[in-house]
């Protein structure tokens, strides 16, 4: 299952003009508001028409201006869960849930029993949709897009009406709605912590164009990214596999680059998980550091250097397998004479889990 | 309707009155129903589509509003009389007349009621959040699923409000109706024609006040209906 997209549009004075693969995982388009990730998702759902352009779901073309191809809304099979939920007032969960299914073909699919396991929401059949909090009413609307029998999702910011902890209530589900289930998931967010825990592809939109695009880890380890996610979001992971936890609340990561302590993590010895690295986080020293109060010190190479249009720099270093990114000043950069080839020590000041349960190939 | 009025009231009733009043229901009755679907779709049309026409058409449907009753009555006349250009079709098509018949009343009282059906329905098409229409269409239903199962059960409320209203309407419907079909006692004599026609003999202030009575608590009776139906209504669909 693959989603090719290339659209423009024109509204005002802004011109959208994207083009993008979307493969088997989660993609995030992700951008900042108004750069146009809402536009692009409404087209490939068909609830706007672009102006020119080609989208077509694995050969299956859904919109296409020179052949003057438009596939209804209805007709798509893309389950689209919102920002807002959009559950029915007038229908109960249960109802709710079952929309979709009344127009979805009879054939293989998620069954009824096994979404409303796997979304935690089998206590709420009966009610209406008033009656549910923020974030059961948002794993209701994705149970309902997912019983539609889709061969996409689509999720535009399906999180950004939530609080925290909501949040990280239903995080814990679209990493298995995408770990479990065969849909490709479009994902338009402007949250890192989101992108970096659910995506496998990234896509950057800026101004309306797509800026960079491909696999997620190694979007967010290129330096040239840096502008388009913004240097404070800027960051890249690692992988480290739980090895033990400690006996003072801290939890040893093994790396392969080396050992990671970080704050106690539950999770079972042996556990594969992505921690995520912010740029501006990683401070740089050409020696091992001695006497400091940091305890994650990784050796590492530097690959990349990117100088800014301002004070700053950005470093790409090889730490054992995996790529990270370093914001440090231009200053440093050229003091340090940091170069590709040259060796140093990452001090690592913030560590944070990215992703649970990360499977095999990451 | 009126098993709950005194018996003061109805038993005092001559065949005629009584007539008037049962022909008033059912003249109501048979135009509120039948311009239901009219009034849904036109209302649709007004307030979730655009296309060519639409203030013509917005404009058509209020024209009895601003018209003189005897306006509207007259061109009713003109049209749906034998000899106008939809009446005598219908009439060599399907037996259906209109001009002097009960048929005609309803018709008039249709006509005349429509803008108000047409405008509560609108209002309350245009309080459902289209949001959520896109959202049912996202999910595989058509245009017609999409109003079938989110548009129309949200906007019930509001249907009933208009339909009550057009049939309240409907009941107090006078000019139009006697210009178009006369004032026949027994076949076109509605209760506000009944009324007038008291009104005109000397010693009818007694007759025309018992029919105006009924015409109150007959238009009391649709009103706290109305309340009580959509409150109801209401509050199934928004669910406790």
């Amino acid at each position: 299952m693959t989603l090719s997209v290339r659209l423009t549009q024109r509204f005002g004075g802004f011109t959208l003009d994207a083009a993008f693969e979307a493969p088997m995982g989660v993609t995030a388009l992700f951008g900042r508001s108004g750069s146009g990730k809402t536009t692009v998702i409404n087209a490939v759902a068909g609830l706007l028409r672009p102006d020119a352009g080609h989208v077509a779901l694995d050969g299956q073309v859904l919109f296409d201006s020179d052949r003057k191809v438009f596939m209804p809304v209805h007709r798509r099979r893309l389950g689209y869960v919102f920002q807002e939920g959009r559950l029915f007032p007038h229908l109960s969960v249960r109802q709710n849930l079952g929309y979709g299914r009344w127009f979805a073909p009879r054939e293989e699919g998620a069954g009824f029993d096994h979404v409303v396991e796997m979304l935690g929401i089998s206590a709420l059949l009966h009610r209406r949709p008033g009656a549910l909090s923020g974030g059961e009413k948002q794993r209701v609307a994705i149970g309902r897009a997912l019983l539609a029998r889709p061969k996409l999702l689509l999720m535009d910011e399906p999180l950004a009406a939530l609080d925290e902890e909501r949040k990280a209530e239903i995080l814990p589900y679209l990493e298995r709605l995408r770990d479990e289930t065969e849909i490709p998931i479009l994902y338009v967010s402007h949250s890192m912590v989101e992108v970096a825990r659910l995506a496998t592809t990234l896509v950057l939109i800026e101004g309306g164009r797509v800026v960079r695009a491909g696999p997620a880890a190694e979007v967010l380890s290129d330096p040239e990214s840096v502008p388009a996610l913004g240097v404070r979001t800027a960051g890249a992971s690692l992988h480290a596999t739980v090895a033990a936890q400690e006996e003072d609340g801290l939890t040893r990561l093994e790396t392969s680059a080396g050992p990671l302590l970080i704050p106690r993590v539950e999770a079972a010895i042996g556990a594969r998980l992505a921690i995520r690295i912010p740029a501006q986080d990683v401070i740089l020293s050409r020696t091992r550091p001695d006497g400091l109060s940091a305890l994650n010190i990784l050796p590492a190479k530097v690959t990349a250097v990117r100088l800014g249009d301002g004070p700053g720099a950005i470093v790409q270093l090889k730490a054992g397998d995996d790529l990270i990114l370093a914001r440090i000043t231009r200053r440093s950069a050229l003091a340090l004479e940091l170069a590709p080839g040259v060796e140093c020590f990452a001090i690592l000041k913030t560590v944070a889990v990215a992703q649970t349960n990360v499977g095999g190939a990451g | 309707m009126l098993d709950g009025l005194p018996d003061g009231l109805t038993g005092a009733l001559s065949p005629d009155e009584w007539r008037a009043v049962t022909l008033s229901l059912k003249v109501s009755f048979w135009a509120t129903v039948l311009s239901l679907p009219f009034g849904i779709a036109v209302a649709y049309l007004l307030a979730r589509r655009e296309f060519w026409g639409k203030q013509a058409l917005n404009g058509l449907v209020h024209l009895p509003l601003i018209l003189p009753p005897v306006v509207t009555g007259y061109l009713l006349l003109l049209t749906f009389g034998r000899k106008g250009m939809i009446g005598g079709f219908l009439e060599q098509s399907f037996g259906l007349v209109f001009a002097f018949r009960w048929t005609g009343a309803a018709l008039a009282a249709a006509v005349m009621a429509f803008p108000l059906m047409v405008r509560a329905i609108r209002l309350a098409i245009e309080a459902v959040d289209p949001k959520l229409e896109q959202a049912a269409s996202t999910l595989g239903a058509s245009r017609a699923w999409v109003f079938a199962t989110v548009t129309l059960p949200l906007i019930l409320p509001g249907v009933i409000a208009g339909a009550i209203l057009a049939f309240a309407k409907a009941m107090g419907e006078f000019g139009a109706t006697i210009t178009f079909v006369s004032n026949i006692p027994g076949q076109t004599q509605t209760l506000p024609s009944a009324i007038y026609s008291f009104l005109q003999v000397p010693g009818g202030d007694a007759k025309a006040m018992q029919l105006v009575l009924i015409a109150i608590a007959i238009a009391l009776t649709a009103l706290f209906l109305s309340e009580w139906v959509g409150r109801t209504v209401a509050r199934r669909i928004a669910g406790s």
